[in-house]
């Protein structure tokens, strides 16, 4: 047998999803000649992971759904392998292994391998019809499906982020959905019940419904396809489609074995390297540290899989700079109201010195909540009006005291004009500092 | 790179600078025929005037140099100009998703109702000597300078 010649580079990167084009966008900034091999298992379009919803929607066509241009290997002197699955990360060789047996060597490792859907063994699934909401292929399948078989209503397992991405879908193509949640609220990390029960009326509205503190007990079906479910309550919904959007977990596959520490996800430093110095891991497949201490955690949101990114991309590339840890948050727009939600929002009346402040208009679905710990900023929760909502997390980022303008925070005009003036002249009038 | 610095003492709250920004995006960059045919009558600047009292002060993009707004938009419609280092918008991208609206420290990205994407975002009046917020105040509120060269 030939022995196929190894490729080799200074660093190789597995995915091309936003952790790693951040990280090679990283790396160029300081290293233009070093060479690059991206390997993935998709095409080798970028395109953005949350547009799949607007895609799924009929908002955006697919040529819009590029996060970066064509032209961006090129640019940036690339070499890509698209459609290649890395199967082993060997790090006493330096190697990875691909799933064709042939071997890339590198100088520098970075992982992005993501997440990929969690799915329960729920009897009756294994129908036409029941199909997780993850990628650009779930999407165009999902889309298929409803058109040639004329969907008309769909449950979704999940209140998660994804479970309600993909509610705002199907119901922008006009299809009633039951969203089934076995919390008894949606957005369980970063909603409280009262922001949860606005949605649901909103939803309600529309002739939708939220199922809370239920799950699918089975998939019922007939030919083959999909005709509804039973829920552990006893519930029985029709619906031709079926949604499983309980969560992701990290897609730590190929570092099995490898002596890269994992717990929950592939775990890192500040400077997103792992226990092995020369293998680093950003994005969903991560376990990095939690802006407010605490147990690292594996954070699957889009900013934190950027600024991850580009962390271990300047490290890669000698660069150091420092992870302050990440941060829960949500931007939903769901039955067309708003809603933003950030850090810590949920309390289970244990904490010492936390005070809550909370102002709603119900009649409006409109609901405001902050959470302070000894003054400073933690959470908050923005329902139907959600203009400058990151003042709020800048305050969180900054770990800002608020106690000299605490009763301010809840108008409705709260503005930088109502932040303490040294803060406030440091923020508009020195060199922008972010962190 | 230049950026636009904001002194509120100087600040008198006349919202020439919104006025003016609105006309510089404009086609005709006329004035009369700008408010007359061009500006929709609920249209926001791309620079927002807070007051309170006495004190106010015109608040535009940062064009922060670690800019929270680009790492947070999903779709690549938030970007920075590699030649000017100005953060801009592509709105034909933007499908508002307010993923910028919950990071910008500052608050000044704003959502647009009717196109449902986010609108009017500070451009630095891209090509002009200086921005039409500061070639306007007429107190030197706002004033366009490299700070960041200096010792």
């Amino acid at each position: 047998m030939a022995k196929s010649k190894k490729k080799t580079a200074d660093y190789v990167i597995v995915g091309n999803s936003v952790a790693a084009i951040a990280a090679v966008e990283a790396i160029r900034e300081t290293d233009c000649d070093g060479s690059i091999i991206m390997v993935t298992k998709e095409g080798e379009m970028i395109y953005s992971r949350p547009m799949i919803s607007y895609y799924l929607a009929g908002k955006v066509k697919l040529k819009n759904m590029r996060y970066r241009e064509a032209g961006f290997y090129k640019q940036h002197n690339i070499q890509l392998l698209a459609e290649k699955k890395v199967v082993k990360v060997e790090p006493k060789k330096n190697t990875v292994k691909l799933g064709d047996g042939s071997l890339i060597g590198y100088g520098r490792l970075l992982i992005t391998t993501g997440g990929e859907p969690v799915n329960p063994p729920i009897k009756g699934a294994a129908v036409k019809g029941v199909f997780n909401f993850t990628t650009l292929q779930d999407a165009e399948s999902i889309s298929r499906f409803i058109k040639a078989n004329d969907v008309k209503s769909a449950v979704i397992l999940g209140a998660g982020l994804i479970g309600l991405k993909a509610a705002e879908a199907l119901l922008a193509r006009k299809i009633k959905i039951t969203i089934v949640e076995l919390a008894d609220r949606i957005l369980a990390t970063t909603f409280d019940k009262k922001a949860s029960q606005i949605i649901d009326k909103a939803l309600s509205k529309q002739g939708c419904r939220l199922e809370l503190s239920d799950s699918i007990k089975q998939v019922i079906s007939g030919k083959g396809k999909v005709t509804g479910v039973e829920l552990l309550s006893g519930k029985k919904l029709a619906a031709e489609l079926v949604v499983i959007a309980i969560g992701v977990r990290p897609n730590i596959e190929i570092v099995k074995g490898s002596g890269i520490k994992v717990k929950r996800g592939i775990v890192v430093d500040n400077a997103m390297q792992t226990n092995i110095s020369n293998i680093y891991a950003a994005g969903d497949v991560a376990e990095a540290a939690g802006f407010f201490g605490g147990r690292k955690m594996v954070l699957a949101i889009w900013p934190d899989a950027y600024r991850q990114g580009r962390i271990a991309g300047a490290a890669m590339a000698g660069v150091k700079t420092r992870y302050q840890g990440g941060i829960v948050m949500n931007s939903v727009e769901i039955a067309s109201v708003p809603t933003i939600s950030v850090g810590v929002t949920v309390l289970d009346g244990s904490e010492d010195n936390v005070e809550v402040l909370e102002k709603s208009d119900l009649k409006n679905s409109i609901y405001r909540k902050i959470v302070l710990k000894d003054d400073c900023l933690e959470g908050v929760i923005l329902v139907g009006k959600i203009d400058r909502a990151g003042i709020y997390t800048g305050l969180i980022k900054d770990r800002v005291k608020t106690t000299s303008f605490k009763e301010l925070l809840l108008n409705e005009d709260f503005g930088i004009i109502s932040l303490p003036k040294d803060y406030r002249k440091h923020m508009v009038s020195d060199v922008p500092m972010m962190m | 790179m230049k950026r636009i610095y904001i002194s509120e003492e100087y600040c008198i709250g006349c919202r020439l600078c919104e006025i003016h920004c609105l006309v510089a995006h404009t086609k005709s960059k006329k004035i009369l025929k700008a408010f007359k045919d061009e500006i929709p009558k609920d249209a926001t600047a791309a620079v927002l005037v807070e007051e309170e009292g006495h004190l106010s002060f015109a608040l535009q993009c940062r064009h922060c140099s670690d800019a929270p707004c680009i790492e947070a938009c999903m779709t690549g419609a938030m970007y920075r100009d590699k030649k000017t280092g100005a953060v801009l918008h592509d709105e034909d991208k933007c499908v508002g998703c307010w993923m910028c609206i919950m990071v910008c420290p500052f608050g000044v990205t704003a959502a647009d109702p009717a196109t449902h994407k986010i609108t009017s975002k500070c451009d630095l009046c891209a090509g002009q000597d200086s921005p039409a917020c500061v070639a306007n105040c007429p107190n030197e509120a706002l004033v366009y300078e490299d700070r960041e060269n200096e010792s």
